[in-house]
């Protein structure tokens, strides 16, 4: 993209944010339209595969991918609303497809896709003005955003921008919230002993919201949360981003 | 099918999260290490370039690693020191006993060894009649309890001051109750030192073996290193053979990342160059030395590109130190000699990736000890690829136990998902169905209830994404 910024996008909104936060993904793409990029939205999107291909069931995995990397044929960046997702697209989809008849294309794929809040700092350089009331929230890094995408303080550095927001540091801000996908099921109990452990570190920060970039992390951490009837809510930071710039 | 005798990770690691003690110990311990070995980093350019330098080496070492194995033997010889091969643990065990009872000795004090626990040496030598000691503190600690190491670099981790203070003043003998940690280790110093002048063997690891001299170098922090291979009339080190380096240069990087990495010091406080026996007009040292070399699956590993990054391995711990499921489970419950994330792959190779198929899941794949591992061992990639290879039984995989995880449970589920999330009409249909009615799932339905037992259950939006970007007529293109 040579430094320019691009004029028109796609959005991949992640099964996860379709299904269980579509609020996020409208977010994402009204922070987008705002800093003046036109957003595609390819009909026929389900899910990235991430589920299949972490369990070894790369055929599987492949079979979804396949179908999901033909809706962006055109030479424009891929916004994903997650780390996690992001991650399996640009990440593990060339070692997914590695030696496959379709290797290049997929590559060449891969090689588009951005996080959200990346692309947003990185590409798009946005510049935010608050227009909420005073708040304190507290942020998850996504292990995949960080370990995967290598993420180097973006969503912190948006939330920094926010005049009357106070952020307020995890005591643990890089360690697992513990879903990992069918981990979560498999080994509930040690999942259930992350989770646990993080929502009390999100307590302590006496923050009223967890943001993350992330679906699985949100829910996973949400669900906690409800189970213990905490005040403490989540949110995804495109969602809160949006919700507190946007003219009323 | 679940393969026989599957060890069950999920089990094991339910009930050490049930002791509040245990999961208190290692958190603190675990939260020390972490500090101190950021303490030694303190520019990330320069640990990546330190990183970037031992990951070479070890790479390097393993790809010429038959011609380095062949110059080892050659130079130990030269050197004095015998070396033996062994490809299995009980072929290593029966080596060790020939050599002992060649000599004629029925004392072994040990200083540590993860290869020797790996062949379950002290155990086998017992039937034999052989009294192995084992010297390093920690070792000292969990044998007195019939205990296995916890963690592969402090084995007592799991006990805090106050339980071996219990511990010392009900097993040695005329010990008084303290709680001083000073006295604590006096007690033991005094029962070792009078160990290591009777033992008539001494039995050590080995860090790192140098090829070009016929080197052993050896890294500890106690001195029971140094007196175990340099009082005994007879030396015996063992290792793996993937700890190999060219030449004595390779050393200095990787022994600055190991003791960085593993305890947070910038240097051990013994560093051991062991080049053979003791020399004419010598005044210390043994008589004998021998090397054995282990197999035990090593070479399996050894032939796949990818798993042969497994042996790069230095063991310094430092990705069990920051493992969110280790710091939490602690090393006993992966009932297996490695914990951890690197005992998470390598046990599963080889001990076969069916009978560990519970705990090649037992990661969420978050990636903290991959950032960690001083040689970059992509450890969460090795992890699904060995998932893989538990459900599956790939033309050119050499995996132990390949195939024998699968069950058609799994199988028909991956294949009903995959069957609706690659027809968008079908899955548009699921969404539908899951928006409407997605409520109505009972929060105690297998696996939804693996969910519930911490979290409420989760709600879809009354409409999804997709759904309401169609309403709002969003360019699709």
């Amino acid at each position: 993209m040579n430094g320019t910024k691009p004029k028109k996008v796609y959005f991949y909104g992640t099964c996860l944010v379709d299904l269980f936060f579509p609020d996020a993904g409208m977010a994402g793409i009204q922070l987008l339209r705002r800093a003046g990029v036109e957003v595609i939205f390819p009909e026929g999107q389900t899910c990235c595969g991430q589920p299949a291909f972490n369990c070894g069931y790369w055929e599987e995995a492949r079979d979804v991918a396949r179908t999901q990397v033909a809706l962006f044929p055109q030479d424009l960046p891929v916004i994903l609303p997650s780390g996690s997702c992001a991650g399996m697209m640009k990440v593990h989809y060339p070692e997914l497809f590695h030696g496959q008849p379709d290797e290049a294309k997929v590559q060449a794929f891969s090689a588009r896709v951005y996080e959200l809040t990346q692309f947003l700092v990185d590409v798009l350089d946005v510049r935010l003005q608050d227009l909420g009331e005073p708040v304190k929230v507290t942020w998850h890094s996504s292990c995949h955003a960080v370990r995967d995408l290598g993420l180097k303080g973006e969503p912190q550095a948006l939330i920094g921008q926010l005049a009357n927001v106070e952020l307020a540091p995890l005591t643990r801000e890089y360690e697992c919230c513990g879903f990992g996908g069918t981990f979560a099921v498999r080994h509930p109990e040690i999942s259930g002993a992350m989770v646990t452990d993080k929502i009390a570190d999100a307590t302590a920060t006496g923050a009223s919201v967890v943001l993350s970039t992330d679906g699985g992390c949100l829910m996973n951490v949400n669900g906690a949360l409800e189970a213990k009837s905490s005040k403490l809510k989540v949110q995804h930071i495109a969602e809160f981003l949006w919700e507190r710039t946007r003219a009323r | 099918m679940h393969a026989e005798n599957e060890v069950h990770f999920r089990d094991a690691a339910a009930k050490a999260l049930l002791d509040p003690q245990l999961r208190a110990n290692f958190r603190r311990a675990m939260d020390g290490l972490i500090a101190k070995r950021l303490a030694q980093f303190p520019d990330p350019r320069d640990l990546q370039d330190l990183r970037d330098l031992s990951t070479a080496i070890r790479s390097r070492s393993l790809l010429c690693l038959p011609e380095l194995l062949e110059q080892l033997e050659a130079n130990c010889a030269k050197n004095g020191i015998k070396v033996h091969w062994a490809e299995t643990c009980e072929q290593a065990n029966q080596l060790i006993l020939g050599i002992l009872q060649a000599k004629g000795a029925k004392t072994l004090v040990k200083g540590k060894s993860m290869v020797s626990e790996e062949m379950h040496l002290n155990a086998f030598l017992e039937s034999k009649g052989i009294e192995a000691l084992e010297s390093d503190l920690g070792e000292y600690i969990i044998q007195l309890d019939g205990e296995t190491p916890s963690h592969i670099i402090m084995p007592a981790i799991h006990k805090n001051k106050d339980q071996i203070a219990r511990q010392f003043s009900q097993k040695i003998k005329d010990a008084k109750y303290t709680e001083d940690v000073d006295e604590l280790t006096a007690m033991a110093r005094k029962v070792l030192r009078q160990k290591f002048l009777d033992a008539d063997a001494g039995l050590s690891g080995v860090n790192f073996a140098v090829a070009e001299t016929g080197t052993l170098c050896l890294v500890e922090n106690e001195g029971n290193g140094r007196m175990s291979t340099h009082v005994p009339p007879l030396h015996i080190a063992v290792m793996g053979l993937e700890k190999v380096v060219a030449r004595l240069e390779d050393v200095a990087p990787l022994y600055a990342i190991l003791t960085r990495s593993a305890t947070g010091q910038a240097v051990s406080t013994y560093f051991n160059l062991i080049t053979g026996p003791r020399g004419e007009g010598e005044k210390d040292g043994p008589q004998e030395v021998h090397l054995v070399i282990l197999d035990n699956g090593r070479s399996r590993i050894y032939a796949d590109p990818q798993l042969r990054a497994t042996l790069r391995c230095i063991r310094c711990g430092a990705c069990m130190n920051h493992c969110p499921v280790y710091t939490r489970v602690g090393g006993h419950a992966y009932e297996a000699v490695y914990p951890g994330p690197i005992g998470k792959i390598l046990t599963p190779q080889m001990e076969g990736v069916g009978v560990r198929h519970d705990l090649i899941h037992g990661s969420s794949l978050c990636g903290a000890c991959g950032e960690v591992c001083p040689v970059e061992i992509p450890i969460p990639e090795i992890l699904v690829r060995l998932r893989r290879e538990a459900t599956h039984s790939d033309v050119g995989s050499n995996v132990a136990g390949k195939g024998t995880g699968r069950t058609a449970t799994e199988d028909w589920a991956w294949h009903l998902w995959a069957g609706v999330l690659k027809r968008p009409a079908l899955y548009r249909v699921a969404t539908w169905f899951a928006t409407r009615f997605g409520k109505a799932l009972p929060a105690r339905a297998p696996l939804i209830k693996n969910w519930t037992q911490f979290r409420t259950k989760p709600v879809p939006a009354r409409r999804s994404l997709t759904e309401r970007l169609r309403a709002e007529g969003v360019s699709h293109e």
